[in-house]
């Protein structure tokens, strides 16, 4: 690794202030730091540091996202064969290549989109690139639909990365959770190509042979058009073997990363398991309603509330973007109320509104905007528990 | 009222290098002395003596410009050698070429019992044992008009390789005592004497009169002293506490017994690169060259005068800071890693779990003085408050001090904190921020603009 050190060392005056490719710095400061951990020692304060830094931060959490990345490559093989009733002629490696060409895909492209954006901007801004894409960039695909056209992922990226981050200053002063702010501008833009039940399994629009009655819709739409008999059994839907965006059908999946997320301290498990509990509370309080008043048609009063964990994109969104440190509270008492009411507001939305058949995009985007609000009261509570030890004194 | 505290936040970071309990035979001093005005926050030296001059232990140096009866008097006799200068001619060390036998002045003392506040403070400045007693808010030498509501005095350093404050002490009672006896008189509330609740109190505590002894049990910062004031008897605003180190009380001790100013301090030689870490006898301000000489292992070090968490950097002919009971030499870490973020690092200790090192509790670990990361904006946020065992919001009330927003500042809390509490939150921050030097910064503006 010597070689690779001394050439890097001997590029590096280019590159610098004066350097032919001046314009460039930031570029290769990045590939510098990625490949190598720099010599800068500590100057002030404490003299030895932690050995967790950005990068390995956020590379834990790309782990974390890789259960789910690969099963729903696997899934889009699956419900694409599945609709054409040849899935029992396919060997795994078959279905999983076929998930495989059409996912990845949508991962450069995100990637390339966004990293350009960002280096440019570090360039600009005259600081180092941050790592933060390193997860927008692998967050984006898995909640699009694998129908997705690429140009529209380049559009959404462009969107999510100088409209939801660098508008606001750059990398941890943004409001909104960027991925979420993506998929929130598709939304409403292309609303055709981001819901309805044609989206969610490659090829579905114009595909020849489908199998009959099969109809690409999600859980969530059964729900939403009472048709509970037409949904997929609690099993299927807790391991994934349902349509729906590409990493986050598979409950199975993201627990495994959200427990990857938790055990390292990465991951929030506050906020993780106060969405649970606040998913499950109003999920309870339907039910109960519900129970026993066949008069009330909405089915969302028929469901068990421990359907809504496994339902849409509940999971994914809780785990892995309801508990990004920069857009979430940031107070640690906070952190219990901003994820019970995203857990409030995703099964309010299912339940409520009918226009927006899943909730939790929204319930999170809300919340993200509610965090400093939030912040505000916990940190008034401790100025008045200041103020009231002296009052005692007195 | 004594207390049993008990805190859980916090965090012991498991370095190699322990200095073992044997104390080297006799008194090592150093080839050269020196007292550094930059070991006191806000302090603006002024010298009393000219290069050149003769000095007994004891007799002024320099003091401050500002309030001028606080003065620094010269831990042994003779010769001030220079004064070392750095920017703008401000001045870095008074060093000092010691005789070979140390020659005392003698102050008058009399019986500490008959004597008033006033007469206490006045032998503590005239004799320069005065700076040794700090206050809180704003960790600076503590004002000699002020009355304080507490004294406080932390009975163990529980920050990474500390010394061992029982040793340090051990067979010293009568000096102690004598110490207390006298910082008694200067305050009108308790002095709080806090130990480590895990182990039996040493004999020397257990006997000390005039003291509330408490216990607290927990990781570090259990032994700073600032935790023991936020659990015992919280700082509010207007509030003045004042704190001491014990082996500093022995000090004054001494001179309350002798009637002369013996800055003797026991010091501990730690860290993964001293070949054999143990304990020395040495002087206030000693130069640390004879302690390191053949006890060091070959490579490039990081000196350090007092601990990895806040002591201060220091050349390897350098000195003993005022405040400091410890010297620690680890890795000096300029050197690239290739792909350290990726590895899987059985080696690399962290409070997160992100490092196989979490498979083995119990190791201890050689840590460099790399950042080992790129500064990043403040993203990451939670671990602050897992190693900040006091009832504040650590990273608002910091976000506060790097907006300097005085009133915010005040509301949440910073008259109870000083750098040494933000220590922890600075070696886990995942972004690398100076916070330490953020929190000085916030300490110098609140003292600017309240006086």
């Amino acid at each position: 690794m010597k070689g690779l050190r001394n050439y890097l060392d001997k590029i590096k005056p280019n590159f610098s202030k004066g350097g032919k490719f001046e314009k460039l710095h930031s570029f290769y400061d990045a590939i510098d730091t990625l490949l190598f951990v720099p010599n800068k020692v500590t100057s002030s304060g404490s003299h030895i540091r932690d050995a967790i830094d950005m990068k390995r931060t956020m590379f834990l959490v790309v782990i974390a996202l890789i259960p789910a990345l690969l099963f729903g490559m696997w899934n889009v093989g699956y419900q694409h064969f599945n609709m054409l009733g040849l899935y029992a002629d396919k060997t795994f490696w078959e279905v999983f290549a076929f998930g495989l060409i059409k996912v990845l895909p949508i991962v450069v492209v995100s990637y390339a989109t966004g990293l350009t954006i960002e280096i440019i901007f570090a360039q600009y801004r005259g600081h180092d690139v941050p790592e933060g894409f390193f997860v927008t960039g692998m967050l984006i695909p898995l909640i699009l639909p694998v129908s997705i056209p690429l140009w529209m992922v380049v559009l959404a990226t462009t969107f999510a990365v100088i409209i939801g981050v660098e508008a606001f200053g750059g990398a941890g002063m943004n409001i909104f959770n960027p991925a979420l702010l993506a998929r929130a501008f598709l939304f409403f833009a292309y609303p055709s190509q981001m819901s309805g039940d044609k989206v969610w399994v490659a090829g579905l629009p114009t595909a020849e042979g489908v199998v009959d009655g099969f109809s690409g819709a999600t859980p969530l739409a059964h729900i939403a058009q009472n048709e509970l008999p037409k949904m997929a059994s609690f099993s299927d839907m807790f391991y994934g073997f349902i349509p729906g965006s590409i990493g986050e059908t598979s409950t199975f999946a993201i627990l495994i990363g959200a427990l990857l997320l938790i055990w390292t301290g990465i991951g929030s498990w506050k906020i993780m398991l106060s969405g649970v509990l606040g998913a499950l509370s109003l999920g309870a309080l339907l039910q109960w309603i519900g129970h026993g008043n066949p008069e009330i048609t909405n089915a969302y009063f028929h469901i068990p509330a421990y359907y809504h964990l496994v339902l849409g994109g509940f999971a994914f969104g809780i785990v892995f973007m309801a508990t990004d440190p920069v857009s979430a509270s940031q107070t640690e008492k906070g952190k219990w109320i901003y994820g019970f009411l995203i857990g409030v507001f995703a099964v309010l939305i299912r339940a409520f509104n009918p226009a927006y058949p899943e909730g939790v995009m929204l319930a999170i985007l809300l919340l993200n905007a509610w965090a400093s609000l939030i912040d505000h009261y916990v940190i008034e509570a401790n100025i008045k528990k200041r103020l009231k030890r002296i009052k005692i004194k007195v | 009222m004594p207390l049993k505290i008990e805190i859980s936040k916090g965090l012991n970071i498991p370095l190699k290098g322990k200095a073992e309990k044997i104390l080297s035979p006799g008194q090592i001093i150093g080839s050269t002395i020196a007292l550094k005005p930059t070991d006191f926050p806000n302090l603006t030296p002024k010298a009393a003596i000219k290069e050149g001059d003769k000095v007994k232990a004891g007799d002024v140096i320099f003091y401050d410009k500002n309030t001028p009866e606080i003065k620094f008097t010269s831990p042994v006799s003779g010769t001030l050698k220079s004064i070392v200068r750095g920017e703008r001619r401000k001045i870095l060390e008074f060093v000092i070429e010691a005789d070979s036998i140390i020659e005392y002045q003698q102050f008058t003392v009399g019986d500490v019992a008959n004597l008033s506040k006033e007469q206490i403070t006045e032998l503590l400045l005239n004799s320069g044992t005065w700076p040794f007693v700090r206050q809180r808010p704003y960790n600076i030498i503590a004002n000699p008009t002020d009355t304080p509501k507490a004294i406080f005095i932390s009975g163990f350093d529980s920050s990474p390789l500390a010394p061992d404050l029982d040793f340090l002490l051990n067979g010293q009672d009568a000096d102690f005592q004598k110490g207390i006896q006298a910082l008694k008189k200067l305050t009108e509330g308790d002095i709080h004497l806090t130990v480590n609740g895990v182990f039996p109190t040493s004999k020397l505590f257990e006997n000390t009169k005039d003291v509330e002894l408490h216990t607290i049990v927990g990781p570090h910062p259990a032994g700073n002293v600032g935790i023991q004031i936020h659990h015992i008897d919280p700082m509010n605003k207007g509030e003045v506490v004042w704190f001491i180190h014990p082996q500093d009380v022995l000090i004054i001790g001494r001179l309350f017994n002798k009637g002369i100013f013996d800055a003797t301090r026991i010091i501990a030689l730690t860290g993964s690169e001293v070949e054999k870490p143990r304990y020395y006898r040495t002087i206030l301000g000693s130069s640390i060259d004879k302690f390191l000489k053949d006890n060091i292992k070959p490579g490039n070090h990081r000196y350090i005068s007092g601990n990895v968490l806040t002591g201060t950097r220091i050349g390897k002919e350098d000195f003993l800071g005022f405040y400091h009971h410890q010297i620690t030499v680890i890795p000096d870490g300029n050197q690239y890693e290739f792909m350290g973020w990726l590895a899987p690092g059985f080696n690399k200790f962290s409070l997160s779990r992100t490092f196989f090192s979490w498979l083995m509790p119990n190791k201890e670990y050689v840590i460099n003085a790399n950042v080992r990361g790129g500064r990043r904006a403040l993203m990451i946020t939670g671990n602050f408050e897992k190693v900040f065992p006091m009832d504040l919001l650590p990273m608002q009330l910091l976000k506060a001090m790097i907006i300097e927003d005085i009133d915010l500042m005040e509301k949440l809390g910073i008259y109870e904190v000083v750098e040494e509490d933000f220590a922890l939150c600075e070696f886990v921050d995942t972004s690398k921020t100076d916070i330490q030097a953020i929190v000085r910064k916030g300490l110098d503006l609140m003292i600017k603009e309240l006086n």
